[in-house]
């Protein structure tokens, strides 16, 4: 679909990137003078931002508009122009970004009240929010990419915001670097396009892309899932997202779960036309979703940490979302939904798990908490309500979205279909267990609190967002898939919906995954729920579990096939170039210094020595004249 | 306007004010920092004019000045700037007087008074100007081996405790570069007598003539051997570590911010169109250095110990791409070197300069002396982390436009060295980050105390993951006493704040600076045989946006 | 006479002051050695300036005699110094110019 240049509010729509971008600068530029209202102005532009991006997509009405801006750089063949796409699915995104985003704004006056840095805080969370809108407005791949380098740079700030503590620190520096790596296939991926098609816009490089030969389009497709698996923490490169779990509790809500975790989903959707070209990296999408799914849903059964068990989640998610994009047209509104209504729930979980730390003296460990169900209604009652979406309870969020994928799934059709959505509805089993088991361990049984903590409900700045995003995740599905289906918006993106026929019956696979799910609620309460939770984690425990604690052991694997080789090799070079490059250079002016000093040890001083060798010369010379006159 | 001889100006300014320095009496080395700062701001003022009075439709060499010198070897006094080296002299027309600013407070470590430390900075960019306006070969050997006099004796009386060992390592190697260059340049004289019947070393007339190839080969060689030890390449680095680690930071600023630059400048400016046949033949050579450097020195830039010898480092992996963009041979590739020639020197003086104010806290350069100083001087952090922002060339800074030039350019023509040096932007992010989380992440240690105490624990929880918002905020109270590393001051500021503003503004709108260099470019791109217009797709029916 | 003479008779005296000059130990003989091989030269000079019949050798003899005589001049101002501070004029005691 043709899209059309920009009129009314959409011309105007670069302000939803200027405005927070404004907001952080003031705050950064400005100081301590900004410290007073600078919390107040952060969500001021972010709830602005939300306010003109709902206008803009009632405005938006199915076209899809073109926002041209400036020229950014142009040389040679090389035409980038800095433009705006605002189509139904950037605005979807746009929807979810902003919203999510003014509620964590809102969450966070309160959640950050007591830190002597809550305007830098701010700052960072503006500057996320604009960066994150460049991502998904961008209508060229360099825009995309810069947004995609900005939100990484974000979530380097505020991962590292508690910077005194080396984990954080650390944590910080990972997922800047596992991003970047990350980053290098989305840059080849643009260079491939560039080399290929002499374009970087999407218009150009999608309308084109069909001339490529096979190879060309699977190279690029599996570059940009790269890109997509670095910044979505998908296997191989899922490593870095429980560990960003170190930064304050709203960053892990609207960063680590509901908005820039998800860009991978966002990148693979809108290369639709790329991944339709090729089935091979179409099929690589489907297995990194596949493996993520399950290495995150095993990682989450054993965590004790609750932020931690919630970030595996998040893996295990983004999971289901990468199978959904994999499979292909009949997948990408299924996967887009269970983005959006996982950006509700799992953004309310986050917020709640932050209200029980907040209430518990900042103690992440379940082990010590159990029975704050009486202490803290509303938190009890929005991540219960949160965690029923999640789980895929009966028409609440994740039932629809879920099922929806777990069907187009099997709607492959062939063996590999039924393989799938046996994982997935195996994970839907496993995500059951974990999640009862963190509710069981945080709001029912007996108080393990440390000595001194007195556990109280969170200030009414903090709940609201909570009850808010509770009710979307009641709402986001019904509402997504039943009442306003999303087939329709993002037909303008992905063509008209067919008429899917299915495989297995819809309410076959929807009784399927019930009943996992409950057979998963129901282990969870024979291991968890029924015993006595010990306040220290058990020692002897099976080989599963311990290797479910330390997330299939990919940090293990990661230090010691990159990092000490990494350290290796950087000592041996530095070595080679003290000793080696430099030695031979230093070497070489030693040999000239020792061998000038070793001929000056000829110069005796001894006049007669040097009449001899004259007398020695002057014969030399003599001979030579004879020898050449009489030769 | 244009009649005015601005580069004459640019020249005879600050070498006039050196003298005027250099002769001022004992003890008034406060009037001599005025004296420089007024200066350095006159040639900046200058080079905009230029700038101004620049038409980039017009002729490539603009602004030109002539005069006879040695007439019976056809030297000509000869000055002109094309795009390339106008933005070049644009960019020490602001380092200077930002590098004057930044020592305003250093002490002499030597004999040497500061005033002397600042008249050799102005009679250094005097020669600086001089070599990059310079249109007679000549001319330009001159200013290439002049400079190595001033900054000789910035390095060796102003410089750190092995100063002495590190200018004579810099002028040793320099000095060999520049001889061999000298046999190369009397060679092409030698060409040139041959093939004009008259003999010259103007630039124009030498573009025109055509080398026998095995000849062109051995004078490419020359010219490279000098400007690949000044850039400089692996594996002729290793006097920039120990150079860059020894000067005091105003000269280690114009060391890898300007000087080096000859050497990238030398590639485009004479190595290509002069050699055009040897340089085609040569770039794989010429690349595999590059690319090995950008790999090699950024692996030697995670393993050190010394800030300054840290940066420099860097310096060596991003000289490393400057050399891909330019051996590439595609316009976009080009315009993203020149780009990087600038937006390099902007970054990396920054990060020296933050690196030296820093130092001059501290009075170490071992990163393990550092930590924990963005909690107490978080605008100082502020600057370390854009300058290192820049170095690892995040969108939205200046470095991003040129790597990401250089990089795209590359790979149509050159895609396995240019895969290769992808994977170096990993690497930068690490160098970047393991020295940032060192000396400003966690909590205070090293020289910063007072008193050599514990560190302050990490906060307790569950597998490492405790959120200890409260227990954090206490630490101050729990803490040794220790020195407060005071922020900014006001003048570290007017430092660093132009630096940044220019590492921002050319990086979200750098389309004028890359108009301004593009026709000398294009120029270069059809003398050395590639397509000016730039890089045509493979595949058919591609268009631009 | 031949010629022949005179050279033989040059030779002999250029190898007497050679050898003199190499193993002779005080100053002043060394010296007067290094006169006789100056000498010798002359001889030789004088000889073909006669043989040829042209003033050539004749004129290069006054000039080495010239030179020769400033030698002398500079030659014992020197070895008396070294004299006075060593004590000795043996030319193996003063080895101070070297590297």
């Amino acid at each position: 679909m043709e899209t059309v240049p920009a009129d009314g509010l959409i011309a105007a729509s670069w302000l939803l990137i200027a405005l927070p971008l404004a907001g952080a600068a003031v705050l950064l530029l400005g100081g301590r003078r900004t410290d007073r209202w600078g919390h107040l102005l952060g969500t001021g532009t972010v709830v602005t931002a939300f306010v003109l991006g709902l206008l803009c997509t009632l405005q938006l009405g199915g076209r899809r508009v073109d926002v041209e801006l400036f020229t950014f750089v142009a040389t040679g063949s090389l035409d980038v122009q800095a433009g705006l796409l605002f189509d139904p699915l950037s605005a979807l995104f746009v929807l979810l970004i902003t919203g999510v985003g003014a509620l964590i704004h809102v969450y966070s006056i309160g959640y950050m009240a007591h830190d002597p840095r809550r305007r830098r805080f701010f700052a960072y969370l503006n500057l996320f929010v604009a960066a994150m809108l460049l991502l998904v407005l961008g209508d060229n791949f360099v825009a995309l990419y810069v947004g995609w380098e900005g939100v990484g740079l974000a979530s380097y700030l505020l991962i590292a915001f508690w910077h005194e503590r080396p984990s954080a620190a650390t944590a910080a520096k990972k997922a800047f670097i596992m991003n970047r790596v990350g980053d290098v296939g989305l840059a080849l991926a643009i260079f491939l396009m560039f080399a290929q098609l002499g374009t970087v816009s999407y218009e150009g490089v999608f309308g084109s892309v069909g001339l490529l030969a096979g190879g060309t389009v699977t190279a690029m497709g599996l570059l940009l899932l790269l890109g997509a698996c670095g910044k979505s923490g998908q296997f191989p490169l899922q490593a870095w997202l429980p560990d960003a779990m170190e930064g304050p509790t709203p960053v892990s809500a609207l960063i680590h779960a509901a908005t820039m975790v998800t860009a991978g989903v966002y990148l693979i959707a809108r290369c639709a036309p790329i991944y339709d070209a090729t089935p091979t990296a179409r099929a690589v999408v489907l297995a990194v979703g596949a493996i993520t799914l399950m290495i995150g849903a095993i990682a989450g059964c054993a965590q004790d940490d609750i932020k931690k068990v919630l970030a595996y989640s998040t893996v295990s998610q983004i999971g289901y979302m990468f199978l959904a994009v994999g499979l292909g047209p009949i997948g990408y509104v299924a996967g887009l939904a269970h983005l959006l209504t996982h950006g509700f729930f799992k953004a309310g979980l986050f917020l709640g798990a932050g209200s029980v730390m907040h209430a518990m003296g900042d103690e992440v460990d379940m082990r010590r908490f159990g029975g704050l169900a009486p202490h803290m209604k509303v938190t009890f009652v929005t991540f219960g309500l949160g965690y029923l979406a999640l789980i895929g309870f009966p028409f609440l969020s994740g039932f629809y979205t879920k099922d929806a994928i777990i069907e187009a799934a099997f709607d492959r059709g062939d063996g590999w279909g039924y393989l799938l959505g046996g994982l997935a509805i195996l994970a839907a089993g496993l995500t059951a267990f974990y999640m009862t088991r963190l509710m069981l361990m945080t709001f029912f049984g007996r108080p393990r609190w440390e000595p001194g903590v007195h556990p109280h409900e969170s200030p009414a700045v903090m709940t609201a967002p909570m009850v808010l995003l509770a009710v979307g995740s009641v709402l986001a599905g019904f509402l997504l898939v039943v009442a306003f289906p999303l087939e329709g918006w993002l037909a303008p993106v992905f063509g008209e919906p067919e008429a899917a026929e299915h495989v297995v019956a819809p309410i076959v696979v929807s009784v399927l995954v019930t009943v996992v799910m409950a057979v998963g609620v129901l282990t969870a309460w024979l291991f968890v729920g029924r015993r006595e939770v010990p306040v220290t984690a058990p020692v002897r425990v099976s080989p599963v579990t311990r290797a479910a604690r330390r997330a299939l052991y990919a940090d293990a694997v990661n230090e010691s096939l990159f990092m000490r080789p990494g350290q290796w090799l950087t000592r041996a070079l530095v070595w080679v170039d003290n000793r080696g490059v430099d030695g031979a250079v230093n070497g070489l002016a030693a040999t000239l210094g020792g061998s000038s000093s070793r001929l000056g040890r000829t110069q005796t001083g001894f006049v007669r020595s040097y009449a001899l060798s004259m007398l020695g010369g002057a014969l030399v010379v003599a001979g030579a004249l004879v020898a050449v006159t009489t030769g | 306007m244009s009649d005015f001889p601005w580069l004459l100006a640019m020249i005879a300014v600050p070498a006039v004010g050196a003298a005027g320095v250099a002769a001022l009496p004992k003890g008034r080395d406060g009037t001599a920092k005025q004296a420089a700062l007024g200066v350095s701001l006159v040639v900046l003022l200058l080079a905009v004019l230029a700038t101004v009075a620049f038409d980039t439709g017009g002729e490539r060499f603009q602004l030109t000045t002539s005069v006879p010198w040695i007439p019976d070897f056809g030297v000509d006094f000869a000055l002109g700037v094309d795009g390339i080296a106008l933005v070049m002299l644009l960019l020490i027309g602001v380092l200077v007087p930002v590098v004057v600013l930044a020592s305003w407070r250093d002490e002499p470590t030597g004999q040497r008074s500061m005033k002397a430390y600042f008249a050799w900075l102005l009679l250094l960019e005097s020669f600086m100007v001089g070599v990059f306006a310079a249109t007679d070969v000549f001319l330009f050997y001159v200013f290439f081996e002049a400079m190595l006099v001033p900054m000789y004796f910035l390095i060796g009386s102003f410089g750190g405790p092995r100063r002495q060992y590190a200018a004579v390592k810099f002028f040793l190697y320099s000095l060999v570069g520049g001889l061999v260059m000298l046999a190369a340049v009397i060679g092409l004289y030698v060409v040139s007598a041959n093939e004009l019947g008259e003999g010259t070393f103007a630039f124009d007339a030498l573009r025109g003539i055509e080398i026998d190839p095995g000849v062109q080969k051995l004078l490419f060689l020359g010219f490279f051997v000098a400007f690949a030890i000044k850039a400089p390449l692996v594996p002729f680095h290793t006097w920039l570590p120990d150079s860059g680690a020894e000067a005091p930071i105003g000269g280690a600023v114009l060391l890898v911010g300007v000087l080096d630059k000859v050497g990238t400048f030398g590639f485009l400016r004479y190595c290509l169109p002069l050699f055009p046949d040897a340089s085609r033949d040569l770039a794989p050579y010429v690349l595999v250095l590059a690319v090995a450097g950008v790999l090699y020195a950024a692996l030697l830039a995670m393993g050190q110990s010394d800030m300054k010898r840290l940066v420099s480092y860097t310096s060596i992996a991003h000289f490393g791409f400057i050399a891909l963009g330019i051996f590439a041979f595609t316009t976009e590739a080009t315009t993203g070197a020149v780009l990087y020639m600038v937006n390099h020197g902007i970054a990396t003086g920054l990060l020296f300069l933050v690196v030296g104010m820093l130092i001059a806290r501290g009075g170490s350069r071992q990163i393990g002396d550092y930590g924990g100083v963005a909690r107490q001087a978080p605008l100082l952090a502020g600057v370390f982390l854009v300058a290192g922002l820049a170095s690892l060339a995040l969108p939205g800074t200046n470095s991003f436009v040129s790597e990401f030039l250089v990089l795209i350019g590359s790979f149509p023509t050159r895609p396995v060295f240019t895969v290769l040096a992808t994977v170096g932007i990993v690497l930068a992010a690490l160098y970047v980050l393991l020295v940032y989380q060192r000396t400003m992440h966690g909590p205070p240690r090293g020289v910063l105390l007072e008193t050599p105490a514990e560190t302050p624990a990490p906060a307790p929880g569950g597998g490492g993951g405790a959120t200890a918002a409260t227990a954090t905020l206490d630490a101050p109270a729990a803490a040794p006493a220790r020195l407060r590393v005071a922020d900014l001051s006001p003048r570290e500021l007017a430092v660093a704040a132009p630096m940044v503003a220019l590492i921002i503004a050319l990086g979200v709108y750098p389309q004028p600076l890359i108009e301004l260099v593009e026709p000398a470019v294009a120029a270069t791109m059809s003398d050395v045989g590639a397509d000016p217009a730039g890089v045509e797709p493979e595949a058919p029916g591609g268009g631009t946006d | 006479m031949s010629l022949t003479h005179y050279l033989v008779l040059a030779a002999i005296l250029f190898t007497i002051g050679a050898v003199g000059v190499l193993v002779r130990r005080n100053a002043i003989v060394v010296f007067m050695c290094v006169e006789l091989m100056l000498n010798s030269v002359n001889l030789t000079l004088v000889t073909f300036a006669r043989a040829s019949g042209t003033l050539d050798g004749q004129v290069m003899a006054f000039f080495v005699m010239v030179v020769a005589a400033a030698e002398v001049v500079i030659g014992l101002a020197i070895i008396m110094s070294i004299y006075r501070t060593r004590r000795s004029a043996s030319v193996d005691d003063a080895n101070l110019l070297k590297y």
